[in-house]
């Protein structure tokens, strides 16, 4: 078999990335569509090492700042689903349209 | 130290990777897509470590599948999940949004195909035993300033998750 080239991991990559796209898409359920954006942050974090093979350690050092900003929009994204699910009682993506009229 | 069966890995990882992905998506329960992720999560850092990142990959295992993943089990149970397995899982858009993102997916494949001489092959030599120095070096030397924003941002997310939690301030 071919020995395994940067290719390789920048299509696991991508194929994590069209995964995360598909779950923010078509989910209803607020939960799964906050995992679904992590999943998609994690696709570019595969890439950013991938790529740190051939052009040194910057990538590695951006990967944990991009690890970082995930843990922030993790925290910020479940505490406004706890104040919406107190209000509304559901976790319907669809429900969330407040700002729209 | 000679990577051992690399090619058996890499395929071995990367499909654990994926296939927990497609899981994550499809599950109806999301406790199980949490654990489904938590798996492509480690996954991950297996991958990391066989690009010789082995402080991300600690980062990774840690912070993500540690720390993250516990604060979404946790409010999974404190939402009121029973009601929504009940309803219909995905919206009504879904076909569009479907087809968005295969076409998305194709023009990844287009690029990768088109521009493949443009991801040289060459690896350059990286110190195994002092990657988390190296990481290190540059996070306090030339990202410094980055690294002070970072931990900006951790406090006003903080803050802020606290604020739109709590019932009353």
């Amino acid at each position: 078999m071919a020995p395994i080239s940067t290719l390789h991991y920048l299509v696991v990559a991508a194929a994590l990335f069209v995964l995360g796209v598909i779950g923010v898409l078509t989910r209803r359920n607020v939960v799964i569509v906050l995992m679904s954006i992590e999943l998609i942050l994690n696709a570019v974090n595969l890439n950013l090492v991938a790529f740190s093979r051939i052009w040194g350690l910057h990538g590695q050092v951006f990967a944990i700042f991009v690890i970082t900003d995930a843990a922030a929009e993790a925290a910020v994204g479940l505490g406004i689903l706890i104040a919406f699910f107190r209000n509304k009682e559901t976790v319907n993506v669809d429900e969330i349209d407040l700002l729209k009229w | 130290m000679a990577p051992v069966a690399t090619t058996f890995f890499f395929y071995f990882l990367s499909a654990l990777t994926v296939l927990s992905g497609v899981l994550v998506i499809t599950r109806k329960n999301p406790v199980h897509s949490a654990l489904a992720l938590i798996m492509s999560l480690l996954g991950q850092a297996a991958l990391y470590l066989m690009l010789y990142a082995p402080f991300v990959a600690g980062v990774q295992i840690i912070l993500y599948a540690g720390g993250i993943m516990v604060l979404f089990l946790f409010v999974i149970m404190l939402v009121n999940i029973e009601k929504s397995q009940k309803e219909d899982q995905f919206n009504k858009q879904w076909l569009v949004g479907l087809a968005a993102a295969i076409a998305l997916g194709a023009l990844f494949v287009f690029v990768y195909v088109k521009g493949r001489g443009l991801f040289p092959d060459r690896a350059i030599q990286m110190p195994e035993q002092s990657n988390t120095q190296q990481v290190a070096l540059l996070l306090y030397g030339n990202y410094m300033f980055t690294f002070e924003i970072a931990s900006l941002l951790l406090l006003v997310a903080i803050i802020g998750a606290v604020v739109m939690a709590k019932k009353r301030i």
